[in-house]
């Protein structure tokens, strides 16, 4: 590996750079005790293999905290495990760190650590274990401990997201579409002699062949078609005409004349186009249930709170679950642990990390007796914090209890097919009286057969088959650049936005220190400097001054002062350092430059040297978004005061589009009026305070760094990266809607074709053979070429 | 000619087996993971030499 020649101390387990070379065992370092534990474990119980399968394959664990003192609590065991008898637990786990062959291999062999586990399976895309152990010989926190010292510690939410995902609907599916696709091949075979024309003394076949056929169409009828006859039923019950009504009527009009046919014996009757018809339709359905098992839209703040919190009663602590969490409860929060709760602060230096509330990834630090609000991560050493406000009524959860997350999402724009598919019925159904009222005074017998002849050739399965084809194609398009919509109904929403809100931090910045730069000459002497007195800071700015630095040796430090709010001062190797705000360094030079971000000033003996600053960088593809001002409006809301107002007027058309300061509600509530006004929006945010506002808006999209990391709720996930795309998104899902449309003509053309012998009374079995698949196979074939040709045009492929 | 009744229900027989023993691999959870198995037959069962 180039890694390893380049730099030859790397952690054998993790890749990481190893900082001292104290860590080692086996002739082989290690970056920290963790990792060189973790090694142990697995070299005493013959799993060496786990480094031979992928190079340095291990998760760092320089931190390694164990906290599953809840896995105690029989509660909360009962609601994680799937099944459990006087001797054996079956338990599903999340672990989100399996990444490669190793972790399967490793996680598989779990058993040769502690044989009490006998069973551990991974599914790789959903990064799930499925375990079974003997639980008189291990509990079920011991197995939880074990996979957390081998580095894959499973994620353990309020509400496992992971496990709620239906796998039943499609499994149905599936055997739906196997019963049509049987009987379908079944009866072409036996339908075949009659469309070659059966001789004198092969009649008596015939019979036989029909029974057969009747026989193969009532498992399609009963079974695999059976979801149309209820689905048309429920929307007539509510007044709606949507597509399965003609096709509940075609297949049930297929049905009776086919019986009718072969019963009397005046005809084949149309079996191989009803169970044709029915397998096809059902295929596409299954093209339209696209699932990401690694990614989930539902997320709320459920989904990545712990299950349960340290209380201390009375000195003593003990595990609580959250939904026992009361108002006046003393908790513990320890480093990387989330408050579940508002609650004051009451004890130790509490830096709090809210990037899953605001996107913003540096840590805020809080003074004693102020209130943390639920949702933030403690970035520093333990705290003790007073419980003011239930989880459920926290400010941030209390976003939850608005009615936007209650109703039913009925405001969502209908597609194409429900708007046509009602004009569609209609007219069909006159054709078809037409037909049989014409027909009826002369020939009776006629009119019925043209009546139901006309309900069998127009029954719009192609046009049942465009949207799904066309938009599952257009799912693949976005999926490979990194834009995954929750369904295909989202591709024609993004079709009909026409204004975008976007929240600022997180979405359109990009988090973390990417944006520290040094306007300082220094000298390494001098970095070195400025790193060894950073490195006593705990302060969010110092920590990340000592990443930047973080390559140069760190010097000796005497007499340390730390200025809460202003700066620090030091001694290092005999030099005087001062770090700290422009007051605080008190130099001329320190005020000459207008502040627009955030700058931490350097003075190194009496010598002003420079400063660094922090700024906020926005996304590359801030530019391009901004771009569509002339099409779309655009709007940004920030949590975060206006101090950037400047910086981003260029991207925005004026400054009445910005609105900074605004709490969750209002995000909200900005939304509403803005559809209120008759707008379409699509909202684009990444935390979880812009949840109310994404629930509200027609098309929520979620932007993120890591898609398998938290996100919330949403109809799309949008990769960082892709951002700039999203001009080429929008016109492409423009395009596809209007292959929609087209192939929605090619299929009426069909349908008026078939119609024109339809209403004549004199449809052949045959034709109606030959024509449903060939409509079938012109509208699939013409919707994936042309989305493929539209997605080539948007430079999407 | 009558050979075609008998030739016929074999091969409904024949299809009607293939079909439950779709509907069984689908109970059984076989096409629930259509990915790990690609990559667990790579593994070994047991140490093969540590590289390097």
């Amino acid at each position: 590996m180039a890694i390893d020649t380049l730099t030859p101390t790397t952690c054998y387990h993790c890749g990481n750079e190893c900082a001292d070379g104290s860590f080692e065992l086996d002739e082989k370092s290690f970056c920290c005790t963790g990792c060189k534990q973790v090694y142990s474990i697995l070299s005493t119980n013959g799993l060496c293999n786990y480094y031979s399968y992928n190079d340095h394959p291990g998760a760092n664990r320089a931190r390694t905290e164990k906290r599953f003192e809840y896995l105690d609590n029989d509660a909360i065991i009962r609601e994680l495990i799937d099944y459990a008898d006087k001797d054996k637990t079956v338990v599903r786990l999340y672990i989100p760190y399996i990444h490669c062959s190793s972790c399967i291999w490793l996680l598989e062999q779990i058993h040769k650590i502690n044989p009490a586990i006998y069973y551990c399976r991974v599914d790789f895309i959903k990064k799930q274990v499925n375990i079974r152990f003997d639980n008189q010989k291990i509990s079920l926190r011991e197995v939880v401990e074990l996979m957390a010292d081998i580095g894959y510690e499973p994620l353990i939410s309020l509400h496992d997201v992971v496990k709620d995902q239906v796998l039943g609907k499609k499994d149905n599916l599936v055997k739906k579409i196997a019963v049509a696709g049987f009987c379908f091949g079944n009866v072409m075979l036996l339908s075949f002699p009659e469309y070659f024309g059966l001789s004198g003394y092969e009649q008596t076949f015939r019979h036989f062949f029909g029974w057969l056929n009747i026989l193969f169409s009532v498992p399609v009828l009963l079974y695999s078609g059976s979801g149309y006859f209820v689905s048309a039923w429920q929307n007539l019950r509510n007044k709606v005409l949507n597509i399965d009504f003609p096709l509940a009527l075609g297949i049930a009009i297929l049905f009776i004349r086919t019986v009718v046919e072969i019963l009397t014996h005046i005809g084949a009757g149309f079996a191989d186009t009803l169970c044709g018809l029915v397998f096809f339709l059902l295929v596409g359905k299954f093209v339209q249930q696209k699932t990401y098992y690694h990614l989930s839209f539902e997320r709320d703040y459920r989904s990545f709170f712990p299950v349960a919190v340290q209380a201390i009663n009375e000195g003593k602590e003990t595990p609580l679950p959250l939904s026992e969490l009361k108002v006046g409860q003393r908790i513990r929060i320890r480093h990387n642990e989330i408050i579940p709760a508002d609650a004051i602060l009451l004890k130790g230096d509490a830096r709090i990390d809210f990037s899953f509330v605001t996107g913003e990834s540096i840590p805020v630090s809080k003074t004693l007796g102020e209130v943390v609000y639920a949702g933030g991560r403690q970035m520093g050493e333990a705290i003790e914090l007073d419980v003011i406000k239930p989880v459920s009524q926290s400010y941030l959860t209390q976003l939850w209890n608005n009615e936007a997350f209650t109703r039913q999402q009925d405001n969502r724009m209908r597609t194409f097919n429900e708007r046509v598919s009602k004009h569609f019925t209609v007219i069909l159904l006159l054709i078809a009286f037409g037909a049989l009222f014409y027909w009826l005074p002369t020939n009776a017998g006629r009119g019925v057969a043209a009546f139901t002849a006309v309900l069998i050739v127009a029954c719009p399965c192609a046009l049942a088959l465009s949207t799904p084809f066309t938009m599952s194609a257009a799912l693949g398009v976005f999926d490979r650049n990194l834009f995954y919509l929750k369904n295909t109904a989202v591709v024609e929403q993004l079709a009909r936005i026409d204004t975008i809100v976007l929240d600022k931090t997180g979405t359109i910045t990009v988090g973390g220190s990417s944006g520290i730069t040094l306007h300082a000459r220094l000298s390494t002497y001098q970095k070195q400097l400025v790193h060894s007195v950073c490195s006593n800071s705990g302060h969010p700015l110092s920590r990340q001054i000592c990443e930047l630095l973080s390559e140069y040796q760190r010097l000796p430090v005497t007499s340390y002062h730390e200025h809460p709010g202003s700066g620090i001062t030091a001694y290092t190797d005999g030099h005087f350092v001062g770090i700290g705000s422009g007051e605080f360094i008190n130099t001329d030079k320190a005020y000459s430059q207008k502040e627009t971000a955030t700058r931490v000033h350097l003075k190194i003996d009496d010598e002003y040297v420079g400063y660094i600053s922090f700024e906020q960088s926005y996304r590359e593809g801030l530019k391009e978004i901004t771009g569509l001002n002339d099409r779309y409006k655009i709007y940004l809301l920030s949590g975060d005061n206006d101090h950037e107002r400047e910086a981003l007027l260029p991207y925005f058309k004026e400054s009445g589009y910005m609105q900074f300061n605004t709490s969750p509600q209002q995000k909200l509530d900005f939304v509403k009026s803005l559809q209120l006004a008759g707008r379409k929006v699509m909202m684009m945010g990444d935390g979880l305070n812009d949840s109310g506002a994404l629930k509200q808006s027609d098309l929520s999209v979620a932007v993120t760094d890591n898609v398998n990391n938290f996100s919330p709720g949403s109809d799309a996930i949008l990769d960082g990266r892709s951002l700039s795309k999203l001009p080429q998104f929008l016109k492409f899902s423009k395009n596809t809607v209007s292959i929609i449309h087209a192939s929605f003509l090619i299929s009426l053309a069909y349908n008026l074709f078939g119609l024109s012998f339809a209403v004549t009374g004199k449809l052949s079995p045959l034709l109606a053979a030959i024509l449903m698949p060939l409509s079938t196979a012109t509208i699939i074939s013409f919707t994936s070429i042309a989305t493929h040709l539209a997605a080539n045009r948007r430079k999407l492929l | 000619m009558s050979i075609i009744y008998f030739l016929i229900g074999c091969s409904i027989l024949l299809a009607l087996i293939f079909l439950g023993a779709f509907f069984w691999a689908q109970r059984n959870g076989q096409n629930d993971d259509l990915y790990t198995p690609s990559v667990r037959i790579l593994l070994d069962d047991d140490a093969p030499e540590a590289k390097k």
